[in-house]
């Protein structure tokens, strides 16, 4: 039985990866904005089989209470196997670039909000000496484009973190995986239209987290093909790259 | 601002629209969702999965409040089969639940299941559908305890058999146009095992699906029966009878019993001319010929029994970018026989072969709902390629018929019947439109009402 911490417990592809844990009879501490939302969830995992966990609402750009959190995550499962950190925004990008304040608000949202959690979450997990950490990132941090490079570039300073994260409890028992999802069919993507063929699920995320886990990988493209999409991306030369709109 | 995109179509792929659309994962969204809409002016319509075939489940240039991301579980008790959900589960999500449970509760399956398991609850309920075994357990709605109704005053209205019976009766197979169905709760049925005792049996002609159908009544709790609608004359209505009951037995080497995604996919449009006349009627009469006369009673895992064609995403591809139209009407039980001979006469004769025809008997387990489908007798389903046209003359000449015999046609399914039809077929309809939301409507709905409800509210 897997006892399983999940900032942003109501995003869909925490819920989609809480379903699969759920049906393995795991147990969660949910943490959310939205205590009905969060509420709802819990009822949704406890119905696929889950055992019976704790919730916590929180602001989670709230930086000071991400200690108390963790504590009582621990406190409420007694010892965490796996700390999910799935929150985050995305804000219009038009916006963005026209409002400083906004930016840097989705720049907390997106990553020093994770930082923070991540920091405290990690000091746990090494002190247990065991434990693994998941963080969503995005593919968006890959390269800065015009279309998203505000919520790009804390997903890619958050893809830096916890790389060196990574290297740093890798000797304490403690795995750390980053996951860059593509597009994928979700409420932050609602207002975009889905017949394209590089539309993916959370479904399809969640299975791809659960492989990349068992699979000991640092960083897990979902689906497979966006890490040679954005290598290509990546390797476009700047001359190329600023006349097109991608 | 409203932003219209044309990626929402229904499963004939025949209407091209464009829709408004918003997909709220939690109950909150779906209250903003709809107050955003009435901003906008527009009239808006629950969209599930997209299993309806024509234009019931679309809102050409108006709102669709997209239910899919509302697919949470709320409840579940394993002693009673008592199960509550949010209106998004689709029943593929319930069989993968109950099929996984302990093996030592009891065994929970859907009392009512159409002939794909990709569809939503709450679209389940808005169609009141039915499955292959409505002789035995009636219509989806007969199961529905209690539904919760969000209308677009912000009001969320508890609806069950004691409970707004009326908004209740409007709800099932009401082609949510009363309201966006948030949750329900449903009653599950015990079944013995999750693999069917099969037996699939060539028949000659309608009065053998007539009396196969009759000697399976008691005992065989799914019958269906897939017509060779080429052949005529003494052979008219000639096919193979398909019947199945659950069982505790489970084969010695067996696999799940149930595969809870495709297992292939069609991924692009087929081109128009795959399915000709010629094709089709290969295909019809190798398929006749593939059974042998002798049947052979077989242990098979409900997902292929039940839901043959979900093992294929996107089958409907395959019908090329125009799409397909089905055909799906009831004929009173007193004109059956004759009935379903003058269809498939009709069909017959056009040449217009149908790659899919079936036939079922409806049993008389009365329907719960104010605009439910079904009726006591037999129901033919036929899925034509979209030839225009010609098609459109064949299915009109087909009405006629429906209308000599007193029956109607599913709206689920259609996306061409006039609104004659629809209110001859459906009496009933003025009753309903009193329960119609007033922010709500859909395409179909505005066809077949023409001229507008003065009514509606009334």
């Amino acid at each position: 039985m897997k006892r399983i911490v999940i900032f942003g417990a109501t995003s869909a592809i925490a819920q989609a990866l809480a379903r699969g844990y759920a049906a393995e009879h795991a147990r969660f501490f949910l943490i959310g904005r939205n205590a009905e939302r969060v509420a709802s969830v819990e009822a949704d995992l406890a119905v696929r089989g889950a055992q019976a966990g704790a919730t916590a609402t929180a602001d989670l750009t709230d930086m000071q209470g991400h200690a108390a959190l963790i504590d009582q995550a621990k406190t409420e499962l007694g010892a965490i196997d796996l700390v999910v950190v799935a929150h985050g925004t995305l804000a219009d990008q038009t916006a963005c670039t026209q409002d400083a304040d906004l930016a840097l608000r989705e720049i907390a949202g997106n990553f020093l909000s994770h930082a923070s959690i991540l920091t405290h979450a990690a000091n746990v997990l090494e002190a247990q000496g065991h434990g693994t950490i998941v963080v969503v990132g995005s593919v968006a941090g890959d390269r800065g484009r015009r279309v998203n490079y505000v919520y790009g570039s804390a997903k890619a300073g958050l893809g830096v973190f916890v790389e060196g994260l990574r290297h740093r409890l890798a000797t304490r028992g403690v795995t750390v995986v980053l996951v860059k999802p593509g597009t994928i069919d979700t409420p932050m993507t609602a207002a975009f239209p889905k017949n394209g063929p590089l539309w993916s699920t959370p479904q399809r995320v969640a299975a791809d987290i659960r492989a990349g886990i068992a699979r000991g990988s640092a960083v897990v493209y979902t689906p497979w093909y966006w890490r040679w999409i954005m290598r290509l991306i990546r390797a476009l030369p700047d001359a190329i790259f600023k006349r097109m709109s991608i | 601002m409203a932003t219209f995109r044309a990626d929402y179509l229904s499963w004939g792929r025949v209407h091209r629209y464009v829709h408004d659309a918003c997909a709220p994962a939690f109950i909150d969204n779906a209250r903003s969702a709809m107050v955003g809409m009435l901003a906008n002016g527009e009239s808006m319509l629950p969209y599930g999965l997209g299993r309806s075939y024509g234009d019931s489940c679309l809102n050409d240039g108006q709102a669709l409040l997209d239910t899919r991301l509302l697919d949470r579980f709320i409840a579940f008790d394993p002693s009673t089969g008592e199960l509550e959900c949010e209106a998004g589960v689709s029943l593929a999500d319930i069989l993968a639940l109950v099929t996984t449970r302990p093996t030592h509760e009891p065994r929970w399956f859907l009392p009512v299941t159409p002939g794909t398991k990709f569809v939503t609850v709450g679209g389940a309920i808005a169609n009141d559908v039915h499955g292959k075994s409505h002789h035995s357990t009636g219509c989806f709605g007969t199961h529905v305890l209690s539904l919760r109704l969000l209308r677009s005053d912000g009001i969320a209205i508890d609806c069950s058999p004691e409970q707004n019976v009326d908004l209740f009766r409007a709800t099932l197979g009401g082609l949510g146009l009363t309201g966006l169905i948030l949750s329900a709760r449903l009653a599950l049925t015990r079944v013995a095992g999750y693999w069917l005792e099969t037996e699939d049996l060539r028949y000659d002609d309608l009065d053998a699906f007539f009396r196969l159908s009759e000697e399976s009544h008691d005992e065989w709790q799914y019958t269906v029966a897939w017509v060779d609608c080429l052949a005529r004359g003494r052979n008219l209505g000639r096919g193979v009878f398909s019947r199945a009951r659950h069982c505790a037995r489970i084969p010695l080497r067996s696999g799940a019993p149930f595969a809870p995604e495709p297992r292939l996919t069609m991924p692009f449009d087929a081109p128009g001319f795959l399915l000709n006349r010629h094709t089709v009627g290969a295909f019809n009469a190798f398929r006749w010929r593939r059974f042998p006369r002798q049947s052979k009673r077989q242990l098979r895992p409900f997902d292929a029994v039940l839901y043959p064609l979900d093992a294929i995403a996107h089958w409907n591809r395959l019908y090329g970018r125009r799409g397909f139209f089905q055909y799906q009407c009831v004929i009173p039980d007193t004109i059956a026989r004759k009935g379903v001979q003058l269809l498939l006469e009709r069909v017959a004769e056009s040449g217009q072969s149908s790659f899919l025809a079936v036939l079922k008997i409806f049993g008389d387990v009365p329907s719960p709902g104010l605009l439910s489908f079904p009726l006591p007798g037999v129901t033919l389903a036929l899925d034509l390629p979209n030839r225009g046209d010609a098609t459109l003359a064949l299915m009109k000449a087909l009405d006629g018929i429906v209308d000599a015999t007193g029956g109607r046609l599913y709206p689920a399914k259609d996306g061409r019947m006039s609104g004659a039809e629809f209110r001859r077929g459906f009496p009933q309809w003025k009753e309903h439109s009193r329960y119609v939301d007033p922010a709500f409507s859909s395409s179909f709905w505005r066809r077949v009402c023409e001229p507008p409800v003065a009514e509606n509210n009334g």
